[in-house]
């Protein structure tokens, strides 16, 4: 049976990992390839890296890091941050990432989902959507919240997956960064309208979350950081909890 | 040894790289058919669409080579369902190593499972020294949209949506439809044992 996925995010700033609050207020939380094997070992499905990095030298260092989290870990691992064009994704892809996730750069120019799925195939871009509910709608924000657009949430995740997304990485702003649980209800109407797995993410702080955004939520993957990164909620614990509830857990 | 990725326009050739030198094994990603030839173990990796895939393999006679192989070869993913005679996806006749079995695409009724499959799965009824020291039921990483129906070549099974095909093999060849390079320890128990066949 397919197991749900419990995958930590580390966000990356000039090589470190850093967590903030709704997106701000960034705190360190170590090197990267040491939390990177630590989760390896303590049962993570997949890895997501997002780097928040807004330098010239970026590329190269970013490759770097690729390069160096690909050659110590044997679980799939997507890289995110700053992706614009096809280069970026060849570029990123040759230094050993397995998927590679995009968001601003979506949203501004549609198309590139589809020049990446042609180019890459399906299966290696994620597209991912934050949002916030601005004047009653679940809607998508950009550059970490601070832009709302048009598109609602719903309409963009089923756009982007008749672009040929492969996953969908969904983060409530409202909840990020509060411990008080994923957005249930967006994760649910986004995961039940389209044919690609939905990974939830934003807003976990117990194990009781997890059990809620995968049954409740219908999400096949969730995402947290600061709780992993900090050793509140272990991983390996995390998925003894969520089999105990029936939930299908790789152990 | 002398270990050969075979170089063509699909992604994921890094990964296997990276995942035979954390098991110690130096390989050769290329396209060379003497260097190929000459390799006593054998990658044909891949992740992409499979009419392109093929079309490539045929321009550069690569096609012609694989199947002359004699010694063990290890199809992933795409490069498994290359090795069948045919696939749906682009309506493609693939290389007939796996003969009259077909690669057919995962339907899924109202998104009740999500395609692509993305994610940890388990391979059972184990049948072969591919999976030497491998439990029934231990959890592979998959990624696919395509499988290939269960057939008596089948040397693993996997259950999404309905049973099918998790690996085949056929004399030298040997094709799984999981990512061992990314399967964790599982998977570099696998890579290991087809590197002691």
């Amino acid at each position: 049976m397919l197991t749900k996925r419990i995958i930590p995010c580390l966000d990356i700033n000039n090589g470190r990992t850093v967590k903030g609050t709704n997106f701000v207020q960034l705190r360190d939380a170590g090197n990267p390839i040491e939390l990177a094997m630590r989760y390896c070992e303590e049962g993570a499905d997949e890895l997501v890296f997002l780097d928040i990095t807004a330098t010239t030298e970026k590329r190269k260092t970013l490759a770097t890091l690729v390069r160096e989290i690909a050659t110590h870990i044997n679980i799939p691992f997507t890289v995110g941050g700053g992706i614009n064009a096809i280069e970026d994704v060849s570029f990123l892809l040759e230094n050993g990432a397995d998927k590679i996730s995009v968001n601003t750069s979506a949203v501004n120019n549609p198309e590139l989902v589809n020049q990446l799925a042609a180019n890459f195939g399906t299966q290696c871009i994620v597209v991912a959507i934050d949002t916030k509910i601005i004047n009653g709608n679940w809607t998508v924000v950009t550059h970490g919240g601070r832009n709302p657009t048009s598109f609602k949430a719903i309409d963009w995740a089923k756009e982007i997956t008749d672009r040929g997304a492969g996953e969908i990485l969904l983060t409530s702003m409202e909840n990020d960064g509060t411990k008080t649980g994923f957005a249930i209800d967006i994760t649910k109407e986004i995961s039940t309208a389209v044919s690609i797995p939905v990974i939830a993410s934003g807003g976990a702080g117990t194990m009781e979350h997890f059990k809620d955004v995968f049954k409740m939520g219908n999400a096949d993957a969730a995402l947290a950081a600061s709780i992993f990164h900090f050793r509140e909620i272990p991983i390996h614990e995390l998925k003894k909890y969520l089999q105990e509830q029936s939930i299908p857990v790789r152990l | 040894m002398k270990v050969a990725i075979i170089k063509y326009n699909a992604g994921n050739i890094q990964s296997v790289l990276f995942a035979l030198e954390r098991i110690g094994i130096q390989a050769t990603v290329t396209d060379n058919t003497e260097e190929i030839r000459t390799a006593d173990k054998i990658i044909f990796p891949g992740v992409g669409e499979a009419s392109t895939a093929m079309h490539y393999l045929r321009e550069r006679k690569l096609d012609q080579l694989i199947v002359s192989l004699k010694q063990p070869v290890l199809g992933i993913c795409l490069g498994m369902q290359l090795l069948c005679s045919h696939s749906e996806e682009g309506d493609t006749n693939c290389l007939s190593v796996f003969e009259k079995i077909s690669v057919k695409k995962f339907i899924s009724v109202n998104n009740k499972f999500k395609i692509p499959q993305i994610g940890w799965n388990t391979v059972s009824n184990l049948q072969s020294k591919l999976f030497t020291k491998v439990a029934e039921n231990s959890y592979c990483y998959f990624v696919h949209s395509y499988y290939a129906e269960e057939s008596k070549l089948s040397i693993a099974k996997t259950n999404y949506i309905q049973p099918y095909s998790s690996a085949l093999t056929h004399n030298n060849f040997y094709g799984v439809q999981f990512h061992p390079e990314k399967s964790a320890a599982v998977g570099e128990q696998i890579l290991k044992n087809f590197l002691d066949l």
